[in-house]
């Protein structure tokens, strides 16, 4: 399989405190790649690198490099919005546009973009919807206002709001850490699905479902790489001492 | 002594609660008078004439205040033209980019405007506006009824663009769309109904402003609406009035006052009905 981002000496600080130190990783094309570890060592703020939203922060700083398909997204002559239009992000808190209706959410990334074409907008809004298994409980009431829907349902339209903008590799942050265990079961479902078309990095607390989700993963600790593997070896076989001792539960 | 010391903070519970309701039906109480007040004594000077007709020289009864309703809108009206987008625009650059020394100054300063006593602005005008022209003009009462207006929004805006939550932003951001456009088009929208209510307030405080218009739009008993002219407004109108010694003119100060209120208070309706609507924050 190919590779879709490659991560090179990736460094990362809020301050003078060093978040990342650093990593260096692979994540493969149409792949699902998990990053497990306790709180705080670094997983949020290593995919929020890869998207060039960490920079957006009062006084971070990022170094080191991030190849997207062989072009580093942290080059002097790359564009961060271009770079963000390529790979999307779902955060961990569902955060659809409060002053939007359902269908203006879904449709403001690609109104914003530049789109103007109204019958263009309103087929990749339904195509978005459906992809994320939502079309069916919203379809009747896509003008109503986002945030009156359940969080599961804002975190898919959140999903949705992601692909509708057609980015090729979709950066995913705890996105089922707020939600009950059905709409969680329902946010592994449509990753399933979706992940022939993208690549996909999910941030989780969960191992288990990092084992469901995942191909790779990656596990991180106090801003380090400890561990990178293909999911079955990093359960069933970890190679680090502290690997072990995380997945079996003895800390973290 | 623990059910002793209940029964002294349930005392005391009552006398403060007492109060706080007393204070508030204070203020609402005068209110009431005052309003009260300028509905009896202002309401029987109210006929279609009073809406459509000249003021009428001494001595002669009848006449309306036509020319000064269509003043006032046209002075507020310049106003908000000129406040509303560098209010905003302020607002924005404050909440966005405001977390460098410049930007504290300009909030001090929009602070301290905010304190200046309005005939003050009256005289601010005056100098630079009404004295180059050589002579009073709507324009000039414009101006300084404007530069009452720009720290009230741009310090309104600023606390309501805040509010929208960063999330917001990142979500924006996140989609590929461009700084500006996240600015205008989401975060602006997001915090719309809230700076539209600040607007509708300001409009309606510098609406009721008497001494920035004395020596800036003055006065004009004709019909004008001209920007480089006098022009009449409904404050100055009660103003000079109220104090004349003529009871009809009295009168038509009280009636005056009494249309003033009512559009102050539609202003302030139309605020709140704004910020009722869906899809507030």
């Amino acid at each position: 399989m190919a590779k879709k981002l490659i991560i090179e000496h990736l460094n990362a600080w809020f301050g003078n405190v060093q978040a990342l130190k650093d990593i260096n990783l692979d994540i493969e094309e149409n792949g699902v790649t998990a990053v497990i570890g306790p709180s705080g060592c670094g997983k949020t703020t290593f995919v929020r690198c890869l998207n060039r939203i960490h920079e957006v922060v009062d006084n971070a700083k990022v170094n080191g490099s991030v190849l997207l398909d062989g072009e580093n997204i942290y080059s002097n002559t790359m564009d961060p919005v271009l770079v963000r239009r390529r790979i999307g992000m779902v955060f961990q808190k569902p955060n659809p546009f409060p002053s939007m209706s359902i269908f203006e959410n879904v449709a403001a990334g690609i109104r914003l973009n530049g789109s103007k074409k109204k019958n263009e907008i309103a087929d990749r809004v339904e195509k978005s919807i459906k992809m994320s298994a939502l079309w069916d409980e919203v379809k009747d009431k896509l003008y109503k206002s986002a945030t009156a829907l359940s969080g599961g349902q804002q975190q898919r339209l959140c999903i949705a709001r992601t692909i509708a903008i057609e980015p090729e590799v979709i950066l995913m942050d705890e996105p089922a850490s707020a939600l009950d265990p059905i709409s969680t079961a329902r946010i592994e479902e449509l990753i399933q699905q979706i992940k022939e078309r993208y690549t996909i990095v999910i941030v989780t607390h969960n191992m288990q479902q990092a084992a469901r989700v995942s191909d790779y993963t990656g596990f991180f600790l106090l801003g380090e790489l400890i561990e990178f593997n293909k999911t079955s070896d990093i359960f069933t076989n970890p190679k680090d001492k502290k690997t072990e001792d995380y997945i079996t539960g003895r800390f973290g | 002594m623990n059910s002793f010391s209940y029964l002294k903070r349930r005392i005391l519970n009552r006398f403060m609660l007492f109060l706080s309701y007393g204070s508030a039906a204070f203020g609402v109480v005068i209110l009431f008078l005052i309003l009260s007040y300028i509905i009896i004594k202002g309401a029987s000077s109210i006929n279609l004439d009073f809406f459509i007709k000249l003021p009428k020289p001494t001595g002669e009864t009848g006449g309306g205040i036509a020319n000064a309703i269509v003043g006032s809108f046209i002075v507020v009206g310049i106003a908000s033209l000129i406040a509303i987008p560098v209010g905003v625009m302020s607002g924005i650059y404050l909440a966005e980019f405001g977390k460098n020394k410049f930007a504290s100054l300009i909030r001090y300063f929009a602070d301290v405007m905010n304190g200046i006593p309005s005939i003050v602005t009256g005289i601010v005008a005056y100098v630079f506006v009404v004295v180059p022209m050589h002579g009073f003009s709507a324009l000039a009462g414009g101006i300084a009824l404007s530069i009452m207006m720009i720290p009230i929004i741009t310090r309104t805006s600023e606390e309501l663009i805040k509010m929208v939550p960063d999330t917001i932003r990142e979500a924006g951001l996140a989609l590929g769309i461009p700084q500006w456009k996240v600015i205008l088009f989401i975060v602006l929208r997001t915090a719309s109904t809230g700076i539209v209510t600040g607007i509708m307030l300001a409009v309606a405080r510098v609406g009721g402003e008497t001494a920035p218009l004395l020596f800036t739009a003055f006065n004009n008993s004709f019909m004008s609406f001209r920007l480089d002219q006098p022009i009449s407004t409904m404050t100055v109108l009660i103003y000079n009035y109220a104090s004349s010694p003529y009871p009809d003119w009295n009168a038509i100060a009280w009636g005056s006052a009494f249309v003033l209120i009512i559009i102050v208070l539609v202003v302030n309706i139309l605020s709140k009905m704004f910020t009722n609507t869906k899809y507030s924050l």
